[in-house]
């Protein structure tokens, strides 16, 4: 059974605290969404509960892999639509085959750019290549910051498509959102209070 | 007593405070009894004359500035491996006087060199080691100031430290190593074939220089946690 | 839309060599797509080598003294052009954190990039180095020799740099507080690597000089991709 689970967690960066004795726990099936307002820290307590960064107090307890999506899209400009999306899932581990490659890109709206060079992607664009990630890769848990950033309304519902199939297989998600999003999350977890 | 206790800053900030003055207290006294040693008791060398009594700075200066380094990248280890904040403000309280000491001892030897070999600096092994590690203390410092985090420059600067280490063996031995132009060890621990009132004088001077170190670094450390702790309740009851 | 309800695939555990390959291939793929880096640090290394002569007279003797020196001080500003972006381009856009977090073990990925670096910038310098040496005027054996001497000493030089790029991702002073930090992690390569020419060309042998310079690789090789992993884990915090 996959699991996120975070206690005690506190956050220093220079002289600013971020946040104290934040605690929370996301069962199978259910997501989490993280609010707050702009520098209340929830980037890096996301950042935390991925492994990125040590959070000075507090543990993490997670069963299951992990996938992590950042602000920055993880896109290299020289690389192919294609090729981005093959390198970022082998990287993770993830045997795919080319057609489930094809099919992925496709239905995330990229078939006509498959092997343009990224730089020719706008940034919603270069976005949907994280959608079709998220379509492949098999990891239960999935930590987003502001995924829906720079998507059209097409994009934001297959979004939330692809999050609804995700938690019907039992999986996890830990989103800093401000959106509303069509599966209401289980819990909410405001910083900066 | 709990010995980490003395972990915390503010209350290392006191005991700094108390121990210095006796480390320079020490340092004043081995200093004088170094020097007199040194310049009045010992006797003018065969071959040099007067001018080989620079070695009782040159050569404790050169020892401190590798200890002073391997101390520092203790420093390192421990701040990497258990992410403390004082084990960090020591390395960065000890990187300037451990770069003056490495100063001085190329300065001097330079001061040494020219009339004895006839030349201010030549390229050889253990005095291109010693400028190496100048450069690596400044390395050090420069790393360690150049983020506007101060915890990720501590971290950096300990990694560079660690990096750095290998150096030192290369210094030590670079005189057995290669034929050079410098002169081999004199003093190691299996006797000496130096007069005794010299071995006295490098000696005390080493414990002198170190005393100094010390009490430097203790110093500098107070400063360091002063700023790094400047918005805590602890340092706010100071003023 | 439907999206079709299909099993996932399967994720295979990470593995050194996975990660190796996956970052050497990519990164050769990326270099020879920007072939303009590699380019301009062979194009440097070539000019400043072929300034030296016309800067310091054409007196053989003179030349063929400082060759292999003048070679190896242009190998190591070579360096200097290209490690920066080692790790700077991924930490910008967001590649080095999904390679963190990774199944792949790190220093696997890391060693990936650093060969892929040397063999776009180090090994071209290498095979070079014998037609810079004829402008020297260095006989065929101090050649030989000056360019096993690379082929040892650029991929340490590769990997003390890259330990240095990743401790300077972000840092105010970029590519000069690297060179700061690289320089005197240099030194002790090029004394042994220029040495080992010079014990040629002057009838001693070269093999003291070779056999320190293949040790240092080997220690290196085996220290030096986990301190450049400490590095980026410290960078990424």
């Amino acid at each position: 059974m996959s699991l996120i689970e975070g206690r005690g967690l506190a956050c220093t960066r220079g002289f600013a605290t971020l946040f104290r004795d934040v605690s929370f726990r996301v069962g199978a099936g259910e997501w989490l969404a993280v609010r707050g307002p702009n520098g209340s820290g929830k980037t890096t307590l996301l950042r935390c509960a991925a492994g990125l960064s040590r959070a000075d107090k507090g543990e993490f307890t997670r069963e299951g892999a992990l996938l992590y999506g950042g602000h920055l899209p993880g896109i290299k400009d020289d690389l192919t639509t294609q090729e981005n999306l093959e390198g970022a899932l082998s990287l993770r581990g993830v045997d795919v085959e080319a057609s489930a490659v094809a099919d992925a890109l496709a239905r995330a709206g990229l078939e006509r750019r498959r092997h343009l060079p990224a730089r020719r992607l706008s940034a919603g664009q270069r976005r949907r290549i994280g959608l079709a990630r998220l379509m492949l890769d098999p990891a239960p848990i999935w930590v987003l910051d502001e995924p829906l950033t720079a998507l059209d309304d097409e994009g934001q519902q297959l979004f939330a498509h692809l999050l609804s199939r995700h938690l019907d297989r039992g999986g996890v998600a830990l989103l800093a959102t401000h959106h509303d999003l069509a599966p209401r999350p289980a819990r909410e977890l405001r910083m900066g209070a | 007593m709990n010995f980490y206790y003395f972990s915390s800053p503010s209350s290392f900030y006191r005991l700094a405070g108390a121990m210095a003055p006796y480390f320079f207290a020490a340092a004043i006294v081995t200093g004088i009894a170094g020097m007199y040693a040194g310049f009045v008791v010992a006797p003018t060398d065969a071959q040099q004359g007067e001018v080989y009594r620079v070695i009782f700075i040159h050569v404790p200066a050169a020892w401190m500035s590798m200890l002073i380094y391997f101390v520092m990248a203790c420093y390192g280890g421990i701040c990497l491996t258990f992410n403390t904040r004082l084990a960090a403000m020591m390395a960065r309280a000890l990187a300037p006087t451990g770069a003056m000491f490495t100063f001085v001892a190329l300065w001097t030897g330079a001061f040494w060199g020219r009339p004895t070999w006839g030349t201010y600096w030549v390229w050889d092994a253990r005095l291109t080691s010693e400028l190496v590690l100048l450069f690596l203390y400044l390395g050090f410092i420069a790393l360690a100031n150049a983020f506007e985090d101060p915890r990720r420059g501590d971290r950096a600067a300990a990694l560079l430290a660690l990096i750095g280490l290998v150096n030192l063996p290369i210094i030590y031995f670079s005189v057995q190593w290669w034929n050079t132009l410098h002169q081999g060890s004199s003093v190691s621990f299996k006797g000496t074939s130096m007069h005794v009132a010299m071995l006295w004088s490098m000696l005390l001077m080493a414990i002198c220089f170190w005393m100094y170190a010390i009490g430097a670094a203790l110093v500098r450390v107070r400063t360091i946690i002063l700023e790094r702790e400047r918005r805590t309740q602890w340092v706010r009851n100071l003023t | 839309m439907s999206v079709a309800a299909s099993s996932l695939p399967l994720a295979r555990p990470g593995s050194f060599a996975a990660g190796f390959a996956w970052a050497f291939s990519r990164d050769l793929t990326l270099s020879m797509r920007h072939p303009g880096e590699t380019l301009l640090v062979v194009a440097f290394f070539v000019l400043v080598a072929t300034l030296f002569p016309l800067g310091v007279g054409a007196d053989p003797q003179l030349l063929a003294r400082i060759g292999p020196g003048v070679i190896w001080v242009c190998a190591l500003l070579a360096a200097f052009l290209s490690l920066p972006a080692l790790f700077a381009g991924d930490y910008t856009d967001g590649c080095l954190e999904q390679m963190m977090l990774s199944p792949h073990p790190m220093p696997g990925w890391a060693s990936g990039k650093i060969a892929a670096h040397w063999v776009a910038s180090g090994l071209p310098l290498t095979v070079l180095s014998p037609l810079l040496g004829l402008q020297y005027g260095l006989d065929a054996g101090t050649l030989g020799t000056l360019a096993v001497a690379l082929l040892l000493g650029t991929p340490i030089l590769s990997l003390l740099g890259a330990a240095c790029s990743a401790l300077t991702l972000g840092a105010r002073g970029g590519g000069v507080l690297l060179a700061l930090l690289a320089l005197p992690l240099f030194v002790p390569v090029l004394i042994f690597g220029a040495g080992a020419a010079d014990a040629q060309a002057a009838g001693l042998s070269p093999a003291p000089h070779l056999s320190l310079l293949g040790a240092g690789l080997i220690l290196a090789v085996m220290g030096l991709p986990f301190a450049a992993c400490t590095a980026i884990r410290i960078a990424l915090d």
